[in-house]
C-alpha cells in the first residue's frame, strides 16, 4: 500500500462578483446605488487569486503534497456564474453562501466574520493553510476584507503580494509586497492570508473542455444562518452621484492671450 | 492606423486602459452569462468586441449562452486581433505561408473548439466536447465575426473533416487522427467538388477508386479543396469502379498527405476570403490500403453517397454560422459608423433614407439568426432522441427526420441571401469609405460571397428545397 499523504494543502479563495470592468457605469435615478442590471464577472483582483492558488498547485513538484482549492463567495443565486469562473480555471470545489437577491451588499467586516466561520468549519476535518483572495473588489473598492480577516483569526497576513515563494517544510512563505517606493519581503508562517496585487499573475483563460468539467464540480450551498453570521450593513449610504461632467476646454493662439485668461479666472502671480 | 468606426471606438476605450499599468487586471476567464436589461450591446475583451448582437430572440438555454460568451470572447481576444494578417498571409501570392492562420488554429485547440460535436473521451482524446450543433454553429459563427476566412478553415476543419470522421470512422481511424485533429497537431480538410463536378457532384464525378487485392488505387483531381494546401488527412469521395450496367456506387477515403502519389495544387486567388487556403488535390496512382475507406471496409464501402448526403446536412447547419457572423460584423460596422458621420448638421443614420437601412439590415439579420438557430435546435433534438434509443448515423434504423435536409438547405440559402445583402447595404451606409479598403465593409461582401457558392451554391440549395417539398406530394 502507498502511504497516503500526510495532509492537503488547503488554500481557501474567496471570490466576488461584481459589475464588469467594462461596463460604463450608471447611478441610478434614486440615487442609492449604480445600475446593476448590467454585465457581472469576478473581480480581477479575485480572479488573481484563483489563478495563484492554481499556479501554487502546478508548481509543486510532483508526489508534493496534494492541494485543495475551495473557492468561495458570497452573494446573490447569480453568484454561482463566478464560481463556476473559479473552478473551470481550476478550483477543485466550491462554497457558495446564498443571500436573497435584494439583500444589501455584504461589507467586509460581514464577510470576514463569515470566511472565519467557514475556516473554523474546516477545522474539525482538514484546515485551511493560506487564503487568498484580491486586495480590493472593483466596485466599492474598499480593501479591507482581507486584513479583517487576519484580524479575526489572529493570522499573520502579507497584502498587496506580487510574488509568493512557498516553502512546505517550513510551513511559511516568502511574500514579496508591492508598497510605496519599492518592495517588502515578508515571511508568513502557515496559516496565513494573503492579498493579491495586480502584477502577481497573468490570469488564465478558461477553456471550453474547463468549463465543462467546472459544471460538474462541487458546489456545497450554505445560509448565513448556517454559519451564525449576519450581514446586516454597519454602514449607511446616504446618496451616491456621478461625478461632474467634463467640462471642455478651448485652445488659445498665444502666451498672452493664455495670460490674460489666466488672470480673469483669477488666477494671478504671486 | 484606425481602420474602422467600430475599432475607433474600441481602440480608444483600450487605449484608456491599457496605458495604466493595471492593463490585465482588467480582463475576465470569460464571460460570465447575464441578461442585458439596461445595455444594449455586449463587450468582449475589453472592447475588443462591440457587437449590437441581439441576445433575447435567440432562444439559447443559460449553459449554451454561458458557451456563446466564452467564443464570442476567445473570438475578440484571439482571432479579432489576428484577423488582418490572416488576410494578408493568405492573399500574398508569393509565399502563401497562412503562419498565422495555423497559429491561430492551435490556439483554437487548446480552448477545446476542434471537437465541438465529438463525443467526450471518444477513444482518443479528452478534448471532444460532445456538445450539440447548436453550439458548433455558436463557435462558427463567433470567429466568423472576426475573421470569416479563419472561420471557413474552421469549419472545413472541425465539421467537414473531424465530424464526419467522428461520426464514420472506424475505432482505429479515430484513434489515429482524431487526438491531432483535436489537438491542433494536424489540419483536416474535406474533398467532394471537382472542375467538372460541382452541383452534380455525384453524376459528374470523375475520381475513380479501384478495387485492386489488397486495397484501391485512386485517380483524379479534385478542385476548391478548403484548407487543401495545409490539410494533414483529407476525406475524399470517389466514384467506384462498377460492371456496366450496374448501379453507380461511391466510397469514402481518408487520405493522409503523406501518400505517395498525392499532390496539391498551388493556392487559389480568390475574391475573398483569402485568408483561407484553397486548392486543387491531384491523385495519381494513389494506392491506399482497404484500412483507408472511411469506417469499416466491409460495410461502408461503395456507401459514400449516404455519407456524403449524411455530411451535406450538418455541413450546411454548421457553416451558417459564416454568414450569421460576416452579417452581425457588417450591421456593427453599418450602425457605428451611421452614428459617427455627421452630414447637413445631423448624423446620417438619423436620415430617413438610412433609417429605412438600418430598419431593413436590423430585420434581415435578426430572422436569419432565429431561423438558424431554429433549425439547429430541431436538428439537436432528433440526435439526442436518437442517442436515447442508442442509435447512430451508423446504424440500422436511424433515420433522418423528413424536414431535416430542406431546412438545413434553407438555413444556409437564407443567411446567405441576406449576408450578402446586409454587406452591400454596410458597404453603402459607409459612403466612399465603403469602397476603401481600410474599411472592412467590402471584405464583408467579398467574404459573403463565398457562401453562395461554397458548400453548394444557392441554386443547387434553392433546387433541393424545392425537390423536398414536392416529395410530400408523391
Amino acid at each position: 500500500m502507498r502511504p497516503s499523504p500526510a495532509r492537503l494543502l488547503n488554500i481557501l479563495v474567496p471570490v466576488k462578483r461584481a459589475v464588469d470592468y467594462a461596463v460604463k457605469i450608471r447611478v441610478n435615478p434614486q440615487q442609492t446605488g449604480v445600475d446593476l442590471n448590467v454585465k457581472h464577472s469576478m473581480n480581477p483582483f479575485d480572479e488573481i487569486a484563483v489563478e495563484e492558488a492554481v499556479r501554487i498547485r502546478e508548481r509543486l513538484p510532483k508526489g508534493s503534497e496534494p492541494v485543495n482549492i475551495t473557492a468561495l463567495t458570497i452573494g446573490p443565486p447569480k453568484s454561482i456564474e463566478t464560481l463556476r469562473t473559479a473552478l473551470a480555471m481550476g478550483a477543485d470545489t466550491a462554497i457558495h453562501v446564498e443571500i436573497p437577491e435584494s439583500a444589501p451588499a455584504p461589507e467586509p467586516l460581514g464577510v470576514a466574520k463569515a470566511i472565519r466561520a467557514i475556516i473554523e468549519k474546516h477545522k474539525d476535518k482538514e484546515g485551511v493553510d493560506m487564503v487568498i483572495l484580491g486586495k480590493q473588489s472593483i466596485d466599492d473598492d474598499l480593501g479591507q476584507t482581507g486584513q479583517m480577516i487576519a484580524g479575526l483569526l489572529g493570522w499573520g497576513q502579507a497584502t498587496y503580494a506580487s510574488k509568493i515563494d512557498l516553502n512546505l517544510e517550513q510551513k511559511n512563505a516568502v511574500v514579496t509586497r508591492e508598497i510605496d517606493g519599492g518592495l517588502e519581503q515578508v515571511r508568513v508562517k502557515f496559516p496565513m492570508i494573503i492579498t493579491t496585487d495586480l502584477r502577481l499573475n497573468e490570469p488564465r483563460y478558461a477553456s471550453l473542455p474547463n468549463i465543462m468539467k467546472a459544471k460538474k464540480k462541487p458546489v456545497t450551498k450554505l445560509t448565513p444562518a448556517d454559519l451564525g453570521v449576519s450581514f446586516e450593513p454597519q454602514m449607511e449610504i446616504l446618496k451616491v452621484t456621478e461625478p461632474p461632467k467634463r467640462v471642455g476646454g478651448a485652445k488659445v493662439e498665444s502666451v498672452d492671450e493664455l495670460v490674460e485668461k489666466l488672470k480673469a479666472a483669477g488666477f494671478n502671480a504671486v | 492606423m484606425l481602420r474602422t468606426t467600430q475599432s475607433r471606438i474600441s481602440l480608444s476605450s483600450l487605449h484608456f486602459r491599457h496605458s495604466t499599468p493595471r492593463a490585465h487586471c482588467y480582463r475576465r476567464a470569460y464571460a460570465t452569462s447575464y441578461t442585458s436589461l439596461s445595455s444594449r450591446y455586449e463587450t468582449y475583451y475589453g472592447g475588443s468586441i462591440k457587437t449590437f448582437y441581439n441576445s433575447t430572440l435567440t432562444g439559447l438555454s443559460p449553459a449554451e449562452n454561458e458557451f456563446r460568451e466564452a467564443v464570442w470572447e476567445f473570438s475578440a481576444r484571439v482571432v479579432k486581433p489576428k484577423s488582418e494578417v490572416i488576410e494578408r498571409e493568405g492573399g500574398d501570392s508569393e509565399t502563401h505561408e497562412y503562419k498565422t492562420l495555423i497559429e491561430v488554429h492551435k490556439e483554437m485547440a487548446e480552448m477545446g473548439l476542434h471537437g465541438v460535436t465529438v463525443p467526450t473521451e471518444d477513444l482518443t482524446s479528452s478534448l471532444g466536447l460532445g456538445l450539440s450543433y447548436t453550439h458548433h454553429l455558436l463557435g462558427m459563427e463567433a470567429i466568423s465575426y472576426s475573421s470569416a476566412s479563419l472561420a471557413l478553415s474552421y469549419g472545413a476543419h472541425s465539421n467537414l473533416c473531424v465530424n464526419q470522421l467522428s461520426r464514420w470512422g472506424s475505432d482505429d481511424q479515430r484513434a489515429q487522427w482524431i487526438p491531432g485533429l483535436l489537438d491542433g497537431t494536424y489540419i483536416g480538410a474535406l474533398a467532394m467538388s471537382e472542375t467538372g463536378a460541382g452541383s452534380d457532384v455525384l453524376g459528374s464525378m470523375m475520381t475513380v477508386a479501384k478495387k485492386v487485392d489488397d486495397g484501391y488505387v485512386l485517380n483524379g483531381n479534385k478542385f476548391w479543396i478548403t484548407n487543401g494546401p495545409k490539410a494533414d488527412v483529407f476525406v475524399v469521395y470517389a466514384r467506384d469502379v462498377v460492371e456496366p450496367g450496374a448501379k453507380q456506387t461511391y466510397t469514402t477515403f481518408l487520405v493522409p498527405r503523406t501518400t505517395p502519389g498525392f499532390s496539391t495544387g498551388k493556392p487559389l486567388d480568390k475574391f475573398g476570403m483569402r485568408g483561407s487556403p484553397t486548392c486543387e488535390l491531384i491523385f495519381e496512382d494513389v494506392f491506399l490500403p482497404s484500412t483507408s475507406v472511411l469506417g469499416d471496409p466491409a460495410s461502408l464501402q461503395g456507401k459514400g453517397a449516404k455519407i456524403l448526403m449524411s455530411g451535406l446536412d450538418l455541413e450546411r447547419l454548421v457553416l451558417s454560422g459564416g454568414p450569421l457572423g460576416i452579417m452581425q460584423a457588417a450591421y456593427d460596422t453599418a450602425v457605428d459608423y451611421v452614428h459617427q458621420r455627421e452630414q447637413f448638421g445631423v448624423r446620417v443614420g438619423t436620415i430617413g433614407s438610412m433609417q429605412a437601412k438600418l430598419a431593413e439590415m436590423y430585420t434581415k439579420v435578426n430572422t436569419a439568426r432565429t431561423f438558424v438557430y431554429a433549425v439547429a435546435r430541431a436538428v439537436d433534438y432528433h440526435n439526442a432522441e436518437a442517442q436515447k434509443q442508442g442509435l447512430g448515423p451508423k446504424d440500422k434504423g436511424y433515420t433522418y427526420p423528413p424536414f431535416q435536409r430542406r431546412d438545413c438547405a434553407a438555413a444556409i440559402m437564407y443567411a446567405t441571401d441576406k449576408a450578402i445583402e446586409v454587406a452591400m447595404e454596410c458597404m453603402q451606409c459607409l459612403g466612399g469609405n465603403g469602397y476603401i479598403n481600410d474599411y472592412p465593409a467590402a471584405r464583408y461582401l467579398a467574404d459573403a460571397r463565398l457562401y453562395a457558392v461554397g458548400a453548394g451554391t444557392q441554386e443547387v440549395r434553392r433546387w433541393l428545397i424545392g425537390r423536398e417539398v414536392n416529395s410530400d406530394f408523391e
